[in-house]
């Protein structure tokens, strides 16, 4: 099922600026950087100095005055605060949206970087926005300083962060100086380090844990320029990886597979392992149902066990390689079993689900299931619980014996 | 297909120039149906026949299979793009990077004494007493100074005979003064002694597993093989080698003790035999080797000579032995199967001196003789033995660096080993695997251009690699996947797959 990312609740007539904050359900100092969840109103010096105040209950007009004069912002009469505990990190809008930036219990978190792209990808699940939102940069650097230290993993996404260039280097920097042990994944087309200069900034910063995932859909230009709907694009991403990997980044290649990518998936494992063998992991992944794949569903879809021999053959020959290879978002009914240990549970948790047969399925808890967004615009006809045969082994759709 | 409207149909994508350009490749008929074409970095393509002759003749279709097997491997351009060009370029680096760092490989002749008297020696052995023919103690000291002006951070030092345990005491230095000056110089170092292992002592295991030193020993196969391949006093050899192998192996670690072994006509009808012989001795690999036309081995005439051909049929039996070995359970490897396959399935270097352009003689190895003379590379100095110094490089005690590294003899023998530059190999498909040996032709055929055509170290790659060629192709699928296996060195225990056009 769903997570919860968002809340609502009413706020005083004149706050008028987005304030980011932890979450804290017990006084906690700083105040200034913590939003307290409260229960009814107590006296105002427990209240004074936090950035806001969030809670369930409604506030009368001397409430409210008194919290206007003490200049603390509030919301109140919030529909739901169940789903945000200590340390998260939210942002309360003045129209009294409350947004999670950030879960604490998450290996998920994400900085949305940027709406914009340069590319424009038939299955884009993330649409790109012509919009100006340079300005989001202070939002993301304001949320590291609030994250636990103790963060296992973080992305940079978008749209394409690399088109922020010196605000992503800042980023990655504020990331080695205050998340060191966090691993940073970004998520880029890699097209804008085709100039050496930025590959180099970003090689330079030497962050201890940095891994940038570049897709590539095809091992000619042409084709991979169709999928990303941009002439010449193919070329700078091999351009970019190779400066990536010049300057001490390390690459992941994503490739999404769909109608489009499915025929050439070994000659495009092998272009990898000729042109690109320093890539430290390979990511082959099921088509999420999202955003620009949904009108473009003709021109994409395709059941994964129609191309599950394209699969197995390509994950083999990487593997057989000595290159790290990982199958994401495919569920094991419509795999090969013997690619299973290729297979991750990679879809992020806000996003995840599984059907009602699932429940009958004998290695459910070792599948990644699906995309919320695959159970409503079209997932596999092959989906079929796994029984345990008798030989103790298991098999994609077999019934059980007797 | 119906996509939205923002999106730009596949035509907006297409090549735009109709018609491509060749990016470097070489070719070769390979049956009746078929051609195989090769580029530059080793990557391959089999074309029937009617495709190839369209391809050459620029009117393959765009939408055709192979030519987008041909583009992704870069045999042609078809964009006005220098990206395809920049990717090859990056191959072609990564291929040469064996000349990274100049010489790796370091061979110290600390004497030619020996009690053994191989009729096939490579190498013009003396008898076990005659001590003029050891190295000095300053010889050593000035061939380990020029070692540590090579650049290379990894050194090899490879100490070699005769048999080098008869002067055990110059080892003994010359792994101390290695070892004394790497402590500024920080090098990665690795020592070899290459070995009969019969004088083994107490003494010398015990030096060597303190300075972590492997053995390469000699094994011919089984003991009616070996004992008349390797003759002593006794006929003991092949005992002799067990039992200190035995020895060498508790004392250094299994691992740290390998074997090479010498084909000669004897050896010729017993391929089977002598693989099981490497197997059952708990060997995990076998480099079959021909036998080499220097030293001693020419002294002895034809009796030991036999032409390339059964060389041939030999090493494909013995390696059908192998993979029947491998099927069985055992990870077992032909180490010159395997070098050839990483040049043919990787996209990487490979540091083995004889397959390379230009050659590693005196690049990638040198050879300092017991007297202080520098050769080229280890047959250079045999030949020398034979009274022909034309691989001399110079003298440790004459020479510098310089003039030892940058002197007429090295650039001559390098320009001769430039396969892109001779004739026979400048046009040949297997270029990208191969490696010239101008040593070998001058020794056989007078001349370090050589002749391909009647050159029997052609006809032996030719021939080996075509059968390789065929394993990988038709072979079945263990088989294939074992061949990969080595060429990677990946064993995760997985099947593989070939992308073939």
């Amino acid at each position: 099922m769903s997570l919860r990312l968002q809340t609502h609740g009413s706020t005083l007539p004149h706050f008028s600026h987005v304030v980011i904050g932890r979450v804290a359900t017990q006084p906690r100092e700083p105040r200034g950087d913590h939003v307290l969840i409260v229960r009814g109103l107590s006296e105002l010096s427990e209240l004074s100095g936090y950035a806001a105040i969030l809670t369930l209950e409604g506030l009368n007009a001397e409430q409210q005055q008194a919290l206007e004069d003490a200049g603390i912002p509030a919301a109140f009469a919030v529909k739901d605060l169940d789903h945000l505990e200590d340390g998260d990190v939210v942002a309360l809008h003045p129209g009294g949206y409350v947004r999670t930036l950030y879960r604490i219990r998450s290996k998920h978190n994400a900085l949305f970087a940027t709406d914009r792209c340069n590319s424009f990808c038939l299955m884009c699940s993330q649409p790109p926005r012509e919009t100006d939102d340079r300005d989001r940069i202070h939002e993301h650097l304001r949320l590291l300083e609030l994250m636990d230290p103790a963060t296992t993993d973080l992305g940079i996404t978008g749209g394409e962060p690399s088109l922020l260039k010196g605000d992503l280097i800042r980023l990655v920097e504020r990331c080695k100086e205050l998340l060191p042990a966090t691993s940073l994944h970004i998520l880029s087309n890699g097209r804008l380090f085709y100039y050496g200069s930025l590959a180099r900034r970003l090689g330079l910063i030497e962050h201890p844990d940095l891994m940038m995932g570049v897709p590539l859909y095809s091992d000619l230009d042409f084709e991979h320029d169709y999928v990303v709907q941009a002439a010449g694009a193919f070329d700078e991403t091999m351009v970019g990886l190779q400066n990536l990997a010049r300057f001490g980044v390390p690459v992941e290649i994503r490739v999404v597979i769909h109608r489009l990518t499915y025929e050439r998936l070994l000659e495009l494992a092998e272009f990898i392992y000729r042109n690109l063998p320093f890539a430290a992991h390979v990511a082959l992944m099921g088509l999420e149902m999202m955003g620009f794949a949904v009108p473009n569903r003709e021109e994409l879809w395709i059941d994964p066990f129609e191309y599950r021999e394209e699969l197995r053959a390509s994950t083999r020959f990487l593997a057989s390689r000595g290159m790290r290879v990982s199958i994401y978002n495919h569920q094991l009914c419509v795999v090969p079993p013997d690619a299973w240990r290729f297979c991750r549970q990679s879809i992020s948790d806000w996003k995840n689900d599984y059907l009602p047969q699932c429940d009958d399925c004998s290695v459910r808890e070792s599948c990644g299931g699906f995309f919320s967004s695959s159970l409503r615009h079209g997932f596999s006809r092959h989906i079929v619980p796994v029984r345990s045969t008798c030989d103790g082994s298991a098999a994609p759709g077999l019934a059980p014996s007797g | 297909m119906s996509l939205v409207g923002r999106f730009l149909g596949r035509e907006h994508f297409a090549p735009v120039a109709p018609g491509y350009r060749f990016l470097p490749f070489r070719f070769m008929r390979w049956s009746e149906a078929e051609v195989l074409l090769v580029n530059e970095v080793g990557e391959s393509v089999f074309l029937p026949r009617d495709r190839f002759d369209t391809f050459v003749a620029g009117a393959l279709d765009s939408g055709d299979r192979f030519y987008r097997s041909l583009k992704s491997r870069h045999f042609l351009l078809d964009t006005s793009s220098s990206v395809p060009i920049e990717l090859l370029a990056t191959k072609y680096r990564t291929r040469k990077s064996f000349l990274q760092g100049f010489v790796k490989l370091h061979l110290f002749v600390v004497t030619l004494r020996c009690d053994h008297s191989c009729p096939y020696c490579q190498v013009s052995r003396v008898g076990e007493t005659r001590s003029r023919y050891d190295m000095s103690e300053e010889t050593a000291r000035r061939a380990v100074d020029l070692m540590f002006r090579s650049p290379s951070p990894a050194l090899k030092v490879e100490i070699q005979g005769g048999e080098p345990l008869l002067h055990f005491n110059r080892i003994r230095q010359i792994v101390e003064l290695v070892e004394e000056a790497n402590q500024r110089e920080n090098r990665e170092i690795e020592f070899v002694i290459a070995t009969n292992l019969v004088p083994l002592t107490d003494e010398i295991l015990s030096f060597c597993r303190a300075h972590s030193i492997l053995f390469s020993t000699s094994l011919d196969g089984p003991a009616a093989v070996h004992n008349a391949n390797r003759p002593r006093k006794g006929n003991d050899s092949h005992a002799r080698v067990l039992q200190n192998l035995a020895r060498a192996r508790e004392a250094l670690g299994k691992d740290r003790v390998s074997a090479v072994m010498t084909t000669t006509r004897l050896s010729l009808a017993h391929p089977r035999e002598i693989v099981d012989e490497y197997v059952r001795l708990g060997f995990d690999s076998i480099f079959l080797r021909a036998i080499s036309p220097y030293g001693y081995a020419v002294r002895t005439g034809e009796a030991l000579r036999y032409e390339t051909e059964e060389f041939v049929t030999f090493f494909k039996e013995a390696l059908d032995r192998i993979i029947e070995i491998n099927r069985s359970g055992i990870d077992f490897v032909e180490t010159y199967s395997q070098i050839l396959l990483s040049k043919m399935l990787t996209p990487f270097g490979n540091g083995y001196v004889d397959l390379q352009s230009p050659g590693g003689a005196g690049i990638g190895a040198v050879a300092y003789n017991y007297d202080g003379d520098v050769y080229a590379s280890d047959e250079s100095r045999m030949l020398a033995e034979m009274g022909d110094h034309s691989f001399r490089l110079g003298n440790v005690h004459e020479h510098s660096y310089e003039e030892i590294f940058g002197g007429k003899a090295l650039r001559a023998l390098v320009a001769s080993s430039v396969l892109e530059s001779l004739p026979g190999c400048a046009d040949c498909a297997f270029l990208p695997y191969c490696g010239g040996d101008p040593v070998f032709h001058y020794r056989t055929q007078g001349d370090v251009i050589g002749h391909r055509p009647t050159s029997a170290f052609c006809a032996k790659n030719m021939a080996i690699i075509r059968h390789l060629f065929d394993l990988l192709r038709h072979g079945d699928p263990f088989a294939r996947g074992l061949l990969t296996r080595w060429a990677t060195g990946v064993y995760s225990g997985e099947g593989e797959e070939v992308a073939c056009p």
